[in-house]
C-alpha cells in the first residue's frame, strides 16, 4: 500500500469509529424512547445517551481499593476498541467493509466476544462480590450463545457456498448475494429460522432483558459494572453503544443487505446519504424487534434457564434451520427452483 | 468456577441499601456458586422511636402519629390504635363510622396489593408490568384522596369514629373505581399468572410449607399462600366485618392446589383486590345513616381518654397481615405503655426457609414476596458507644420478664 492509501484507510477508520459511537448512542436513545412509549411513559429525549456520556466523562473515576488497578482500567479500553473495531469488517450501507480484505464473518464472530471478555476481566478485577457473580454469569452466557451463533454463521455461509458463491464467509459476498435470493421455498424457511435465532442472541450479546443476568439491576445492582464510574463507565457505555450498532449491522448485512441505490437511480453523494439513512432505518427496525420489543414484554431469566434456552431450544431450532437449508439444496434441483 | 471454589462458600452482602430492597435491611448470604446455602438478616436499620414519641403525647395526637408509622398503611395503624383506646375508654363507635373505616381500609388494601404487584414485576425485571400496575393503582389513590383528603397518611380515623363522612355524591366515584378494577382483574390475573416468564420465575420458588408457616407464626397473604386459613376479618371481625361475609382467600380455591410459593402469593394478593371490591360494594349498600363519631368535641374526647385506665389490644388485618397495637392507660394524658407489632414483624422469619437453597436470581422476588415493611417493623436498635450489639434469646427473655414485672407494678 502506498502512504496515500494508508492515509485514506486511516481516515475511513476514524470516520467509521465516530459513526459507530454516534450511531450506537442514537440507536440506544431510540430504543429507550420506544420502550418508554410501549410502557406508557414519555421517556427521555433521544439525545439522552449523548448527554449521559458527556456527563460521565466529566465525573470522577473511582478505582476500588481491592481492585486490580491495571486490569480494572484496561478492561474498558479493550472493550471500547474491540467493539468499534468490528465495524471495520462489516459493510455499512453501500460502503463495503474497509478492512474486508483482512477478515470475514468468522473474525467478526470472534471479535464480538472480545468486549464480553473485557467485561469479564473488568468484573473479576473489581474485587466486588456482585461484579464477580456478574462476571461468572457473563462467561456462562457467552458460552451459551456462542453455539447457536456459530450455527447461524455456518448455516448462511454454507448455503451461499452450496449456491456456488466464492468466499461465502466474506461479508462482501454475503452482502452482495442476499441469502434469500439463492434459496428455494424450503431454504427460505430455513433462513428465516436462522434470522430468528440470530435475533434471539442479540439481547444476550447486548445484555438486555430477558438475558441481562450479568447486570441484573435488582439482583446484582449492575453486576459487572457495579464498581465502574466516571471515564471508565463512559467507555463501557460507548462500547455497549458501538456493539448495539455492530450487531444491528451484522444482522442487516447477513439478512437484509439491500440498498436503496440499487433500486433508485440517484447521483453518487445523494445515493450514499440515502443508503446510510436506509441502513439506520433497517438497524432501528432490527433492534426494535430483537431487543426493544422483547425487553418490554418479558421478565428476566435465571442463569440456568438462560443456558437451557440457548443450548437446548435455540440450538435445536438453529439445527432445524440448517436441515431445512440442506433439504433445500437437495430438493432444489429436483423441483427446478433455487440453485 | 473450579471445584475448589465451589466448595468454599463465599459471602454476598445485600443491604441495607440495595436496588432489590425497597426498605433497609441487611442480609448476609452464604453462597455456593449461584445457590444460597445459608442466610442471616439484621433488621433495625430504620428505627425511628415512634413509640417513644407516642408516650409523650395524648391519644388524639397519637392517632395522627400512627398514620406515619407506615407509608402504605395509612389506616391500619391508626385504626388498630383507636380500637385499643376505644376498648380502654369504653367508647362505642357509631355503626356508620365502622362502615367508613372498612371502606377506606379496603381501598388501602387494593392500592397496597397493586403497589406490591408492581414491585414484584420490577424485581423480576418485568418493568412494563410495573408501569401498568402502578398506573391502574392511581385510580384507588384518587378515590382515597377524594374520601380522606390525602393520598398517603390519610388522617381519616379518629378515636371514637372517623373525621369525614362519605356523602351520596361520592358513591358514584367509588362505584366507578370498583367497576374499573373488577373489569381489570381478569386482565391483571392473566398478565401475572399466564405469562410464561413469570410462571417460570415464581412457580416453586421461595416455598414456605404449611408447617413452617404455622410454626413461624406468619400472617396475612404470606400465611394464606401457604394454605393457612387465617384472616382477622373472618376470625376476629372488627369494624364492620362482623356484618359482612369475608372468607380468607386461599390459593387452592382458585388453582385447586397450594404450593406455598411466590406464585401463590401473587394469586392471593390479586384475588384479594377483587375481594376488597366486593366488600366495599357491600359496605356502600348496607351503610346505615347516623353520626360518624362518638364524640365530636375533641376536648371532651380527650377528657374521656384521660380518665380511662386499663389495657387494650387493637388487631387489624393489614394488607400484609395482622397488625397489633397494645395500649395501656393509667389515667394520665399519655399512655403508660404503647406497643406496635406490625405485620411484617411476624413474617420476616419466614425469609430463612424460603431463601435457603434458592438461587441469587430469586433473592429479590423472594424477599419482596412477603411484602416487607421494615420501617413499620423496626422497634429496636441497640447502639452503645457507636457500636451495635445483638441481643440473644436469653437477653430478650430477661428483658421481657423485667418489663412484664414493671407493668404489673
Amino acid at each position: 500500500m502506498t502512504p496515500a492509501e494508508i492515509a485514506l484507510l486511516a481516515a475511513w477508520c476514524a470516520a467509521l469509529s465516530l459513526f459507530a459511537l454516534a450511531g450506537g448512542l442514537l440507536l440506544s436513545g431510540i430504543d429507550r424512547k420506544l420502550a418508554a412509549h410501549m410502557q406508557a411513559r414519555i421517556g427521555p429525549p433521544i439525545r439522552q445517551p449523548f448527554i449521559d456520556t458527556v456527563k460521565l466523562l466529566q465525573k470522577e473515576n473511582v478505582v476500588p481499593a481491592n481492585a486490580i488497578p491495571w486490569l480494572f482500567s484496561a478492561a474498558p479500553v479493550v472493550a471500547l476498541v474491540s467493539s468499534v473495531l468490528v465495524l471495520f469488517y462489516i459493510p455499512v450501507a453501500s460502503t463495503m467493509p474497509v478492512l474486508g480484505a483482512y477478515g470475514d464473518l468468522v473474525l467478526v464472530m470472534y471479535l464480538l466476544t472480545v468486549p464480553a471478555l473485557a467485561l469479564v476481566a473488568g468484573g473479576f478485577a473489581s474485587g466486588s462480590p456482585y461484579a464477580t457473580i456478574g462476571a461468572q454469569r457473563e462467561m456462562v452466557t457467552m458460552i451459551a450463545y456462542e453455539f447457536p451463533l456459530a450455527i447461524v454463521v455456518i448455516g448462511v455461509a454454507w448455503r451461499l457456498g452450496a449456491a456456488g458463491i466464492s468466499h461465502p464467509f466474506a461479508l462482501q459476498s454475503i452482502a452482495a448475494n442476499p441469502v434469500w435470493s439463492v434459496t428455494g421455498p424450503l431454504g427460505l424457511a430455513g433462513v428465516f429460522i436462522l434470522l430468528v435465532v440470530l435475533a434471539a442472541i442479540t439481547p444476550a450479546e447486548l445484555s438486555r432483558i430477558p438475558f441481562d443476568t450479568q447486570e441484573a439491576e435488582t439482583e446484582l445492582a449492575g453486576g459487572l459494572l457495579v464498581e465502574y464510574s466516571g471515564r471508565n463507565l463512559a467507555m463501557f457505555t460507548l462500547a455497549q453503544a458501538a456493539k448495539t450498532l455492530v450487531l444491528a449491522a451484522v444482522i442487516v448485512a447477513v439478512f437484509f443487505p439491500w440498498n436503496l441505490s440499487s433500486f433508485l437511480a440517484m447521483p453518487g453523494l445523494l445515493a450514499q446519504a440515502a443508503d446510510l439513512l436506509f441502513f439506520l432505518l433497517k438497524a432501528v427496525l432490527v433492534l426494535f424487534f430483537a431487543v426493544t420489543l422483547v425487553r418490554v414484554a418479558m421478565a428476566r431469566f435465571r442463569i440456568n434457564e438462560l443456558v437451557s434456552f440457548y443450548w437446548v431450544y435455540l440450538s435445536v431450532i438453529g439445527l432445524a434451520g440448517i436441515v431445512l437449508l440442506m433439504a433445500d439444496v437437495v430438493a432444489g434441483p429436483l423441483a427446478g427452483v433455487g440453485v | 468456577m473450579s471445584g475448589e471454589s465451589k466448595k468454599a462458600p463465599y459471602r454476598v452482602p445485600i443491604g441495607p441499601n440495595h436496588p432489590a430492597l425497597k426498605e433497609p435491611v441487611m442480609f448476609t448470604f452464604e453462597m455456593e456458586g449461584e445457590v444460597v446455602r445459608d442466610v442471616d438478616f439484621a433488621p433495625g436499620q430504620a428505627h425511628r422511636g415512634i413509640e417513644w414519641m407516642g408516650m409523650r403525647r395524648n391519644p388524639v395526637q397519637i392517632v395522627h402519629l400512627t398514620d406515619r408509622i407506615c407509608g402504605i398503611c395509612g389506616v391500619v395503624h391508626s385504626l388498630s390504635f383507636s380500637l385499643a383506646v376505644e376498648q380502654i375508654a369504653g367508647i362505642e363507635v357509631p355503626e356508620r363510622a365502622d362502615y367508613i373505616r372498612t371502606i377506606v381500609h379496603e381501598f388501602e388494601r387494593i392500592q397496597s396489593h397493586l403497589l406490591w404487584a408492581g414491585v414484584a414485576a420490577h424485581e423480576l425485571g418485568f418493568d412494563s408490568l410495573l408501569y401498568l400496575t402502578w398506573r391502574v393503582r392511581e385510580e384507588a389513590m384518587d378515590v382515597i384522596e377524594n374520601l380522606t383528603g390525602n393520598r398517603v397518611n390519610y388522617g381519616i380515623v379518629q378515636v371514637g369514629g372517623v373525621r369525614r363522612d362519605i356523602v351520596p355524591e361520592q358513591h358514584a366515584i367509588i362505584e366507578k373505581c370498583l367497576a374499573t378494577y373488577e373489569g381489570l382483574l381478569d386482565t391483571l390475573l392473566s398478565f401475572f399468572l399466564d405469562d410464561r416468564t413469570i410462571r417460570m420465575r415464581c412457580r416453586d420458588v421461595g416455598v414456605l410449607s404449611r408447617k413452617d408457616a404455622v410454626e413461624l407464626c406468619t400472617v396475612g397473604p404470606t400465611a394464606r399462600a401457604s394454605g393457612v386459613n387465617v384472616d382477622l376479618r373472618q376470625d376476629y371481625p372488627y369494624a364492620a366485618y362482623g356484618d359482612l361475609d369475608v372468607k380468607a382467600v386461599l390459593p387452592d380455591r382458585y388453582l385447586g392446589e397450594t404450593h406455598g410459593d411466590v406464585y401463590d402469593r401473587i394469586v392471593v394478593r390479586l384475588l384479594e383486590v377483587g375481594q376488597s371490591c366486593q366488600i366495599i360494594r357491600q359496605c356502600l349498600s348496607e351503610m346505615p345513616a347516623g353520626p360518624i363519631t362518638a364524640e365530636e368535641k375533641l376536648v371532651k374526647l380527650l377528657a374521656t381518654c384521660k380518665k380511662a385506665t386499663g389495657e387494650g389490644i387493637g388487631r387489624v388485618e393489614a394488607p400484609r397481615g395482622e397488625c397489633l397495637h397494645y395500649v395501656r392507660m393509667e389515667g394520665k394524658d399519655s399512655p403508660a405503655s404503647w406497643k406496635v407489632k406490625a405485620s411484617s414483624y411476624s413474617n420476616l422469619m419466614s425469609w430463612i426457609p424460603m431463601l435457603r437453597g434458592s438461587q441469587i436470581a430469586d433473592i429479590p422476588i423472594i424477599v419482596a414476596s412477603i411484602d416487607p415493611c421494615l420501617s413499620c417493623t423496626d422497634r429496636v436498635a441497640i447502639v452503645q458507644d457507636n457500636r451495635r450489639s445483638i441481643l440473644t434469646k436469653d437477653d430478650l427473655h430477661r428483658l421481657s420478664a423485667e418489663k412484664t414485672r414493671r407493668l404489673q407494678g
